[in-house]
Parts: C-alpha cells; structure tokens; sequence
C-alpha cells in the first residue's frame, strides 16, 4: 500500500556509481558520497567530483537523516503518470542539517497537501511500497 | 565548430566586436499545433518559409547564402508519436521534428553553402554561434532559423519517462517525487525561494504577465494576434489553471509551430545591403552546475551576475547603458532573475516585482520585454531577439519604444543554463 493515497512512484533502477545509495536505502540507511580531496559532501551521486575532478573514486558516508523543508510546490496537475491519482500532492526541498547545501526532494507523507510547515524539522523514513525490484525510496516526515 | 562559446570570465572583449551584423530576419506563420497534414506548415514548411522571408528582407539573392545553421532542439518530443511519414522530402524526421541544413540546401536549391550546422544549441546560445561562426569567417552570410513543433497530443504526456513505472538513469532521483524534467519545477522552487526571501508573492507576476501578453497584442504575427486577441486580465491571472502550486498556466508559455530566421554577414557587406544594419557586440554564456538536486536562488543569482559581467566584458559596454531588454521568459517566475542580475534601469535583488508595478509598457520609461517575449507571442523563443532587431532598426510599429533604442540584449533559456546576445545601431568605438 502506498503511503500516499493514489501514489504510484516509478521505482528507481539503480545504475552504476549510484548503486550503493540505492543498495543503503534498502538498509534503511541514508548515504551520500564524499570526495576526499576538496572534502566535499555529493548528493545526488556522481561519477566524478565536479569541484576538484580528482581521478580517485568518490566516497560514501553515512548521514543522520535529519533535515528542514526549505519550501514547497503543490502539483496539481502532473505529466508523471504515477502521480496523477495522487494530485494534489506536496513537493517539497529538504535541506540536510549535516550539509545544507545539499538538497533532497520528498512529498511529505502524513502532511496535507498544501499545509506543508515551511523550515520544519523532518527526518528521513523509507518507502516500503516500491515493490518492483523491492527497492526502498528515502523520504521525510515532519517531526516534533 | 569547437571554442566557440563565450562562457568564462576572463576572456576579454569579444575579438569579432561590431565586425559581424544582423541584416535580415523572417517570421512564419505560427499556429498552436501542426495538424499532422499541411506540408507548408510542417516544421519544413515553416523553416522554409521563414528563411525566404528572412532572405527577401535582407535584399540578398539565394546565391549568396554561404553558411546554415540550425537547432533540432524544437522541443517536438514533447509531444511526439509515432506516426506514417509522407512523400519525398518528408519522408523521414528530417522536415517534420527539425529541419537540417541539408534539407534547406535542397529544398531551397542553395549552390553556394560552403558552411552547414544542423546540430546546434537552442537558440539563445545558437546565435552567439551564429555570430562567431561569420566573425571567424567560416561563412560570409549565413542563415541561422530555429523552428519550434508542437504535435497533436497532451504536452509532456507522452514523454516515455513520465509514462514509464521506472525512473532510470538520473532520473532516479527526481522521478520518484514526482519532479519533471524541463525548467518549471526547478526554477518555481527557485521562485519560491525567491519569495520567502524578499516577503513577496506569485499575485506580484500579474503585472509583467499582463504586460507580455499586451505587447505580445502588439505584435502582428504573434500567436496572440492571430489567433486570441484579448488582453488578460488579472483576474484572469489569478484565476488561472494551477499547474503547480502557485504556478498557474499562464506563467507557462504556449508551445507553438512556428520558425524563424536570421542572416548574419559580415560588417563590411553590411553596410552595402538594405537593411540598417544592427551589430553584434558580444555572445556570452551560461552552463552552470548546480551543488545538489536542485538549484538554488543562490546559485541562480550567481550565475545571472557572472553573465552580466561576461557580456560587459566582452562588449566593452556598461549594462546600464542597455536600451532594450528582452530575457527569457518561458516561465514567468525567473525572469525577474535576469533584471536582478543584469540590475538594468537599476533593479536590485529583490526589487523586481515592485519593478513589475511600475510602468513598464513600451510607452513608458522602463519599456521592459518590448517583445512581449513567449508570453505574449507564444513559444518562439525568437521573439526575444526579433523585437530587438526591429527597436533598433525603428521598425517595430506598435511596438517602437519612445526611450532611446540603440543597444539591445537578449537570450535565453534559464538563469543557470543560457546564452545572450548583445545588439547595437552602431558598431562600437
């Protein structure tokens, strides 16, 4: 069952050099990479540090999942297939209090559409219902 | 053609300033959608007759068109499914989603290219291109069309990866939250970013957007024109469909089939041609990554002001003495970024909607988007540099600014991914 009413996320396919933020979710973990060089926090993953272009291979670490909603959108009328059943629903930008400058997008299961608490504090919970492949997506909930 | 961009600070004034001009330029027929019939109006069609018009205003012969350029980013995906092709020459994509340099040659019986690009960039960057292309000498006299498609079909609806029930790729991390690719939801968010800062709201768009759609009323050939004649209101504004709220329709420009064209040539032929010549005194770029999934209203700001000073450097001319302004506005809610950035007729950050309740009709002091930009025309995309060309020429009609109009710039797409062109009625000292 979705956690969202209607919702039918299109389940993510893991690929190469993200595969192990994928491989954690179903951990229930929430990782980032890390760039050793430049000492550089990287979300979403990619193949190579932007900032330093080093040759050596990204790293990945663990964060505490903790966040606050930065602003948010209502979609009301979506072109995602997957989404259409679940409208209005929020979507919303989480920034990461470890690294705020790295960003997470989340639709804010048990909120409202439209009664979303800008600059809340929120943390990380997993999608369950993604059941192709029974790949976990990482989501936020508000709290306190 | 490689190292053509002007993307990096530091680069110095542009080597071809004032050396290369603008002499021509031509609008098809535009209409919402191609009805999947009437060759004359398929993408082909409308390439072909936009460059014969763009060609008959610069009062040159067929046989001097020594270079083509074009873009096949039309934006047809969009809506695209299959579908039987036709007879020759529309018997493959090439005329019916893009229209290639090769297929203009022969349409048109071209027997002097010596110079073909079909795979340019959008047009924002392509006439920077363009202009460097002529300046570099690769072609004395070129025609540069950008062709916009909309097919029958639900706009984004038959996109494969919003229909799919997996996110692959990238897309595994925007997909699953219901992100759509384009500019929409990055730069509402970034807007709303925007309004959290500066304690303002989406209600403050109504004026600018009702000022594009007058300007666009403005403009004879315009969608608009043809085809809604009617102004909107604010009520209609603020009543308006929402997309994604608080974005609503009418801050999302209408895609549209139409082209049109440009010829550029060289200073020195220029000036021996009908047209009053209008100048190129720079190109300049953006292609800005952003940290983390989404960009930031930092990161936009930044990226506005770097293009700012890349196109005062390279111009040799102080954006305040910018006469016409015409930046994208394919959504409404980033614009007000490239007048902040750009701080033309002295708006700073976070004075953009107060900017918007002044006057900023063509009439006025502040004649702000005199082209009535994608809002107001419908999806072009070339509306931005068309109008600007006319202002400096004098010939804008309805249209005609009463400031002075002797140096226009104009671009697109977004704040972070972008190239501007700067014009001018002279060629600089």
């Amino acid at each position: 069952m979705s956690m969202i009413d209607g919702l039918e996320r299109p389940v993510p396919v893991p690929f190469d050099w993200a595969k192990p933020f994928w491989d954690a979710a179903n951990e229930k973990k929430l990782v980032v990479q890390h760039c050793g060089p430049c000492d550089l926090n990287i979300y979403p993953p990619k193949e190579k540090c932007n900032e330093c272009d080093t040759t050596e291979p990204l790293g990945w670490k663990e964060v505490e999942g903790k966040g606050h909603i930065d602003v948010y959108l209502v979609i009301k009328d979506s072109r995602i297939k997957g989404f259409r059943g679940a409208q209005p629903i929020n979507f919303a930008i989480i920034t990461l209090d470890e690294d705020p400058g790295l960003n997470f997008l989340s639709n804010l299961p048990g909120t409202p559409a439209g009664e979303v608490p800008v600059g809340a504090a929120v943390e990380v919970i997993f999608d369950e219902s993604v059941e192709v492949g029974r790949q976990l997506v990482p989501e936020w909930r508000v709290i306190g | 053609m490689a190292n053509w961009q002007r993307d990096k600070e530091g680069m110095g004034l542009w080597e071809h300033r004032g050396k290369v001009a603008v002499v021509g330029w031509g609008q098809s027929y535009i209409q919402r959608r191609w009805d999947g019939v009437d060759l004359e109006r398929s993408c082909g069609g409308t390439s072909k007759e936009s460059i014969l018009k763009a060609i008959s205003d610069a009062g040159i012969g067929l046989d001097e068109i020594d270079g083509l350029m074009t873009s096949k980013e039309t934006r047809a995906e969009q809506t695209w499914a299959p579908r039987p092709y036709f007879a020759p020459p529309y018997d493959t994509e090439d005329g019916l989603t893009y229209c290639s340099g090769e297929f203009i040659q022969k349409e048109l019986g071209l027997k002097n290219v010596k110079y073909i690009e079909s795979d340019a960039p959008y047009i924002g960057p392509m006439l920077g291109m363009a202009a460097q292309a002529v300046g570099d000498g690769m072609a004395e006299t070129l025609v540069c069309w950008y062709p916009m498609v909309n097919l029958s079909g639900r706009y984004g609806h038959n996109n494969p990866a919003n229909n799919s029930n997996e996110a692959k790729g990238g897309n595994a991390f925007t997909l699953p939250w219901g992100y759509q690719s384009g500019a929409m939801f990055n730069n509402a968010i970034v807007f709303q970013q925007y309004c959290q800062r500066y304690n303002t709201s989406h209600e403050a768009l109504a004026p600018f957007v009702m000022n594009q759609r007058r300007n666009g009323l403005l403009t004879p050939w315009s969608y608009y024109s043809l085809h809604e004649p009617y102004q909107l209101t604010k009520e209609d504004y603020l009543n308006g469909r929402v997309v994604e709220e608080p974005l609503v329709v009418y801050d999302c420009d209408r895609p549209v089939m139409a082209c049109a064209a440009f010829i550029f040539t060289t200073a020195e032929k220029a000036k021996k041609l009908r047209q009053k010549p209008v100048y190129i005194l720079n190109h300049a770029q953006n292609s800005v990554r952003g940290r983390s999934t989404m960009a930031t209203l930092d990161e936009h700001q930044e990226a506005v002001s770097s293009l700012a000073r890349k196109m005062e450097e390279g111009s040799g001319v102080n954006i305040k003495d910018v006469d016409i302004f015409n930046p994208y506005d394919g959504y409404a809610t980033f614009t007000q970024q490239f007048l902040e950035g750009f701080q033309w007729h002295g708006v700073g950050r976070g004075e953009a909607h107060d900017f918007y309740a002044d006057d900023i009709r063509v009439e006025g002091p502040h004649p702000f988007l005199s082209s009535g930009g994608n809002l107001g025309t419908g999806r072009t995309r070339s509306a931005l540099h068309s109008d600007s060309i006319e202002q400096l020429r004098g010939t804008a009609g309805p249209r005609q600014v009463n400031v002075k109009a002797e140096i226009a710039l104009a671009g697109s797409n977004t704040p972070d991914a972008c190239g501007f062109v700067m014009y001018s009625s002279h060629q600089g000292s």
